[in-house]
């Protein structure tokens, strides 16, 4: 077992242990086991293939694990619930692809995101109220999307696009947050503004973010899991698993 | 409450309804106080057949609904609106009590001639309006619902969708064909003399059926603003556009589009109601495949997702359908094929679209013509 299983379940916010999925005899997870504690925020990186993106699959509901446990605030089997409720409980999850209402307006991105009852009942009668509002500007402001609060989201950049889909995250105010790839295709400038996003968040939700990219990982500042091949490969500060023979041979080294 | 009843009349809808209204009101002035004679007379057949469009407008603001703001392509909606139908016919068919060929006050003529010895469960009933009005909108309501039940819970989506809507309307054209289905079968129901007490063939009459079917129109139409303006507006059209982000938003997915869907098929129930007694028959090829998809053709003709424009095009493709089986019956379904891919080649977004220009802010193909062909013509007034 990994040492940093230690840590008792209770304490953690997220809890996987011995996770497998085979997709057609391809074993996507192969006994990946990963504790997060309440708060915290990790980073996870791996080469294409490792089961990063399958990972988080698993913890939104989106597949089921063929074995292991995953546990969520210690004590929610997070396999009996399909990615609604999973999403209610109280985990948000951002896409590799900015996945963001193309034909709505920013704005409406966020509140449909905001946190609210999710009844069909209570979105006919819903009236977007002064704190809601308030909320939302905040929000357009924490992402510097204030001057495009109105633009259809589809004309966003790049960028734009994960920042509001990092806003709509903030907008449903989750427990945990799992963000995949979010500095994929932007520009140095983009990328460290992210990262100082990111931080921001991690001071009051815990936090998975999967990046390929080092330097932005190096700006968060971390701890750092790697995968590889569906399991965990080392876990530590990103110099410690940098410096790890097996790390450099599978993943940095090339 | 409030919201959703406010949010119901904004300006655009309040110009479609003053359209509407406006229009029906000269062609019943027309047709009551102007004499036969008179050049701007309203033959009662006019209004009837405007009557008959009305409901097909209907019908295609509930397809419209689901398909424009939730993509859920139904290529089976003419199933409710028969259904709808079906339900209006079984009433008028009891109103005709001893008045049939057969003169039986129990039963109606067609069970006569199938040797029924009494009247079937199901018919029970149909002799109130007020019971046949709640079947109208409860039976394609309860139908839509149990399908949706197990096709949105299942992730039934796209053409597999449709395909599906389209074996529900086959399969209970079939059913409908059969004699001891007890809905008369081949022949379906007609004949029918009155509705709550009024002559069918009176003029007066024709132009309340006309009068009913507008208001119905202009109903929907409000419950579709007020719908689709609304938070739950919002939540149908991001599924339509990322259904699997909607869901990780929180959002019972299957939950939504069984409320729409349910709703929808309330509301073409409720033209077919309106529909057969203004053309005084119903059965069972209203429930071909075809039709079904005729209708999305009307829709996306007129420009899907803006409501207003599934109304101009089943008003527009029938008139031309009425048109054009009268004068060259052989080219009307060339036509009507030929128009469908015209539209999906040349205005993906209808012809609404193609007049207010496109959703990402940029003219349409059209105005931008109009534009540039002007900003020439007043480059060449100043040389």
């Amino acid at each position: 077992m990994n040492a940093s299983l230690n840590t008792s379940m209770a304490d953690s916010i997220l809890y996987l242990d011995g996770v497998n999925v085979s997709f057609d005899g391809f074993r996507a997870l192969n006994d990946l086991s990963l504790v997060l504690d309440a708060g915290e925020m990790r980073a996870i990186i791996g080469p294409n293939g490792a089961g990063k993106t399958t990972m988080m699959d698993i913890i939104t509901g989106k597949t089921r694990p063929d074995s292991g446990q995953v546990v969520f605030e210690g004590n929610v089997d997070l396999t009996k619930h399909d990615e609604a409720a999973i999403a209610e409980l109280g985990i948000g999850r951002k896409f590799q692809k900015p996945t963001v209402f193309e034909t709505q307006s920013v704005h409406d991105n966020l509140e449909l995101a905001l946190k609210a009852d999710r009844s069909v009942r209570a979105s006919l009668l819903w009236m977007l109220s002064n704190d809601a509002n308030r909320r939302i500007d905040e929000i357009l402001g924490i992402t510097r999307l204030g001057d495009h609060a109105n633009e259809i989201a589809g004309s966003l950049s790049h960028g734009q696009k994960q920042w509001l889909e990092i806003g709509m995250l903030l907008a449903q105010d989750p427990k945990l947050l799992l963000v995949d790839e979010p500095a994929a295709g932007m520009t140095d400038d983009e990328t460290a503004e992210t990262a100082r996003l990111l931080k921001e968040i991690a001071e009051s939700h815990s936090v998975v973010v999967v990046e390929h990219d080092m330097t932005f990982v190096r700006d968060l500042g971390v701890k750092v899991t790697v995968l590889h091949e569906g399991s965990v490969l080392a876990e530590g500060s990103l110099d410690s698993v940098s410096a790890d023979k097996r790390v450099i041979e599978v993943y940095l080294g090339r | 409450m409030r919201g959703l009843v406010f949010r119901a009349f904004d300006r655009g809808g309040m110009i479609f309804l003053g359209i509407l209204f406006g229009a029906i009101m000269l062609l019943a002035l027309s047709n009551l106080v102007l004499p036969a004679g008179h050049t701007l007379h309203a033959p009662t057949y006019l209004v009837s057949l405007i009557g008959k469009y009305l409901t097909y407008a209907l019908l295609a603001l509930s397809v419209d609904l689901i398909w424009g703001f939730c993509g859920i392509l139904s290529l089976g909606h003419g199933a409710f609106f028969a259904l709808g139908g079906y339900a209006m016919g079984m009433y008028l068919m009891r109103q005709i009590g001893d008045r049939g060929v057969y003169g039986n006050a129990e039963l109606p003529d067609f069970m006569v001639f199938l040797n029924y010895s009494e009247l079937p469960w199901y018919w029970h009933g149909f002799d109130m309006f007020w019971f046949a009005a709640i079947m109208i909108i409860f039976v394609p309501g309860l139908l839509a619902f149990i399908f949706g039940w197990f096709a949105f819970r299942s992730r039934v989506t796209g053409v597999y969708l449709s395909i599906i809507t389209q074996a529900m309307t086959y399969a209970l054209m079939l059913a409908f064909f059969r004699n001891n289905m007890g809905f008369g079968g081949n022949n379906g129901l007609t004949d029918f003399k009155d509705l709550l007490g009024f002559d069918l063939q009176n003029d007066g009459t024709r132009v309340g059926l006309l009068f009913a079917s507008a208001t119905a129109l202009g109903l929907g139409f409000l419950i579709c603003k007020a719908v689709t303006r609304s938070k739950y507006g919002k939540v149908i059209t991001a599924i339509r556009d990322a259904e699997s982000r909607t869901r990780f938003l929180g959002y019972r997915v299957d939950r939504y589009k069984l409320a729409v869907f349910t709703l929808s098929a309330c509301m073409a129930g409720v033209a077919g109601a309106l529909y057969v007694p203004q053309v005084g028959i119903i059965n069972p090829s209203e429930f071909t495949p075809a039709n079904s998809i005729e209708v999305v053709v009307w829709v996306a003709v007129g420009g899907r997702g803006t409501l207003y424009g599934a109304v101009i095009g089943a008003i527009l493709v029938n008139y031309a359908k009425t048109y054009l089986t009268g004068a060259l019956p052989e080219i009307w379904l060339f036509a009507l094929g030929g128009l469908f891919v015209f539209v999906t080649l040349f205005l993906p977004r209808g012809i609404v679209g193609a007049i207010n220009g496109s959703g990402d802010g940029g003219p349409s193909p059209i105005l931008a013509k109009l534009r540039s062909w002007r900003d020439a013509r007043a480059m060449e007034g100043r040389s």
